[in-house]
């Protein structure tokens, strides 16, 4: 950059600004500009996410980004990983077919509240329920953004939405709860506001051998916001920052969210236990012995995890909460 | 071995070791062999919540570089639909087996018919075109899974086999080759420099070669229409060159898919076209025909879709009839019709499933055809 008298070398619709970007290696810039609204908070999580990859040392050609439907379901499209825009709500179970085709890829789903928890919650319980090896990101901006505005299982009781004109009589799912309810072996929540935090928290779940489910509270300030008579994007913040509370390793049971009420943030649960594959290869390697062939990519690597696994199998699923280490 | 053992062997000898299912009579045991199997050759079989994650998993799990198949029945074929556009779209090569069983809805669970193959031709939303092939007996449900891979990586493009409840359930001899003589299409995989690769070239014949997730590609792929790199490109023009490809890189290979098998066509005055299970029972009423001095001849399809209209074409100029028995209130008949076009009778022997066909109904069909 040149000196602050200057005008800045780049605007938004050169070659420069594609090239000299800091996240030009990160993200497809040739597809720039993006299709999210001035003030949603996609964007934020895009940001925090890419920064969290830049931190973590990980290879990035082994990192797989899957997305369904939606507003947040455009998220694969813009990141320079390998990254598919599959079917609405199936984001999960493509992962699930991604992984354990080829385990040395770490697996993120990017996708919205309606995708992941409505038509997709079946496969969101039992990729949980399994421990599949996936890092899910939710953005829960409580509305269908893509189709206008429409109501989803987030949606709090009493919030407006195209489909609840009168308001909201239905009673909406607390995700972080679900997630640990079905298995999840790391859960956290955090908004849009905060970012540091949720870098933060990406970078663990990058480093979590699991099915981790992190849930970002995001303004959708075209739908959402302005139904609800909540004003901008800015507005949003101020209501996030007057009304998070962040409570790490708080019980999930506590958690749930209410329409303009108090919002429970922080990393609720950190667990370790056996991932699918570990399941798979730990199982058979007992039952079957040595016809067994393990299933993965490098075999003499799985075998001694596996049985590295089996020495300290005694010792039953740890906890390993470290609260406060977010923030 | 049984038709349905006979599936998961020909697709193991493909070298599929990916299988992602849901149980559904009559196909389970196809997925129950590959459970069984898949730890001694280094394959992973995973019983997924439902058909929809199933096949979803299996189309994630090409991006990831394996072969793979899963099985299923009618209801559990519709659920899966939506999928197969996303397989058409993204160029996936897949193998998928239709144990068809009577409907609509749940309808005679254990009990055989063809009622799917409108289906699988139509059922997803959207234009595009599949491959299918229809196997009539074990030995034939382990050698077309053999062919199905080998199709679907030519074509980049998901293969189904229409097989049925008596093929699946029916215990026959199957004769597995050695290794080294069954002839297996590898994927085309890319070789060239990251920056001139492209995961698709519309040039309506062949498809472009593949990489798979964790190559450093950093490919993307998506259902939404797309350009040649994988972007989203919504407008009409890019459309039409996507939609033209999927169809043409079908269309303009027929000959080379299209498998039939016929027998004395030559000097016929009706010939049976059937296909699969109802091709077996034909045979017994073209043999009484036959004794009773009726010159008939046969034709099996063996491919499907696409369907051999040129075939078909050449029989109608030279016959009297064609009689047409599936086990579903005539479906491959209004094509074998469509491409008849008037120039002799059409007779579908149809049926409602449930059982095979009365080889006197196919043999009552001919003597109708014969004489008019």
């Amino acid at each position: 950059m040149s000196g602050a008298d200057h005008a800045p070398e780049y605007s938004t619709d050169d070659k420069s600004f594609r090239e000299q970007n800091p996240m030009a290696e990160f993200l497809r810039m040739e597809r720039m500009p993006h299709i999210w609204c001035p003030g949603c908070g996609i964007g934020t999580v895009v940001t925090c996410f890419v920064e969290a990859i830049k931190a973590s040392g990980l290879d990035r050609d082994k990192i797989a980004v899957v997305s369904g439907i939606g507003c947040s379901g455009r998220v694969a499209g813009y990141v320079k990983f390998d990254s598919f825009h599959t079917t609405h709500g199936r984001a999960i179970p493509f992962a699930t077919g991604l992984k354990l085709a080829n385990p040395e890829l770490k697996v993120v789903v990017i996708s919205g509240d309606g995708d992941l928890a409505s038509i997709g919650g079946n496969h969101l319980i039992h990729a949980a329920r399994r421990n599949m090896d996936l890092m899910v990101i939710c953005i829960n901006n409580f509305t269908y953004g893509m189709t206008g505005g429409q109501v989803t299982p987030t949606t709090p009781t009493l919030a407006n939405a195209s489909t609840t004109p009168h308001g909201n009589y239905e009673t909406p799912f607390s995700l972080p709860f679900l997630a640990d309810a079905s298995g999840a072996t790391f859960v956290a929540r955090w908004t849009a506001l905060h970012a540091h935090n949720m870098t933060q928290t990406f970078g663990k779940a990058l480093k979590h051998r699991g099915f981790s489910f992190i849930e970002v509270i995001a303004p959708c300030t075209t739908l959402y916001q302005r139904r609800n008579k909540l004003g901008d994007g800015l507005d949003a913040m101020d209501y996030y920052k007057e009304n998070a509370d962040i409570q790490h390793g708080a019980d999930t049971r506590s958690v749930g969210i209410s329409f303009q009420g108090e919002i429970a943030l922080g990393k609720f649960v950190e667990r370790q236990k056996p991932t699918f594959l570990d399941a798979v290869n730990d199982h058979y390697m007992k039952v079957l012995g040595d016809s067994y062939q393990l299933y993965g990519k490098n075999t003499a690597e799985l075998r001694k995890e596996a049985e590295e696994r089996a020495r300290l199998s005694a010792s039953e699923e740890a906890e390993i909460l470290d609260c406060g280490a977010d923030d | 071995m049984d038709g349905d053992h006979a599936l998961a062997e020909g697709a193991l000898a493909a070298g599929c070791r990916f299988f992602a299912g849901y149980p559904i009579t009559p196909s389970t045991e196809t997925a129950e062999r590959f459970a069984e199997r898949c730890p001694e050759v280094g394959g992973l079989f995973i019983q997924m919540e439902d058909e929809i994650a199933s096949i979803t998993a299996n189309v994630g799990a090409v991006w990831g570089g394996q072969k793979v198949m899963t099985v299923t029945s009618g209801p559990g074929f519709s659920l899966m639909m939506e999928t197969f556009g996303l397989a058409c779209m993204m160029e996936t090569p897949m193998v998928v087996a239709d144990v068809q069983r009577t409907g609509p809805s749940t309808g005679l669970p254990t009990l055989t018919a063809q009622q799917d193959m409108m289906q699988v031709r139509w059922g997803s939303h959207g234009d595009y075109r599949i491959i299918a092939l229809v196997p009539d007996s074990p030995q034939e449900c382990f050698d077309l899974a053999i062919e199905a891979f080998n199709l679907a990586e030519i074509y980049r493009v998901p293969v189904f086999i229409m097989t049925d409840e008596t093929v699946g359930h029916m215990h026959e001899k199957v004769v597995i080759p050695p290794a080294d003589q069954i002839r297996i299409v590898e994927r085309n995989w890319y070789a060239g420099p990251k920056e001139d690769y492209r995961p698709y070239d519309f040039n309506g014949r062949t498809a472009a070669p593949m990489v798979k997730a964790g190559d450093g590609y950093r490919i993307h792929t998506t259902g939404l229409t797309h350009d040649e790199r994988g972007y989203p490109a919504l407008t009409p023009a890019m459309n039409r060159k996507v939609v033209k490809h999927l169809i043409e890189k079908i269309e303009s290979n027929a000959d080379s898919i299209i498998r039939t098998e016929e027998d004395g066509i030559e000097g016929a005055d009706v010939v049976v076209v059937s296909y699969g299970i109802s091709s077996r029972i034909a045979i017994r009423a073209i043999q009484q025909a036959r004794n009773a001095g009726i010159k008939v001849g046969m034709l099996r399809l063996i491919t499907v879709w696409p369907f051999c209209e040129t075939k078909i074409r050449d029989i109608a100029r030279n016959v009297k009839a064609i009689v047409v028995p599936e086990l579903n209130y005539g479906q491959i008949v209004l094509e074998v019709e469509r491409c008849a076009a008037g120039r002799c009778r059409v007779i579908s022997v149809n049926s409602c499933g449930g059982a095979v066909h009365d080889p006197e109904e196919i043999l009552a069909a001919i003597k109708e055809g014969a004489n008019p």
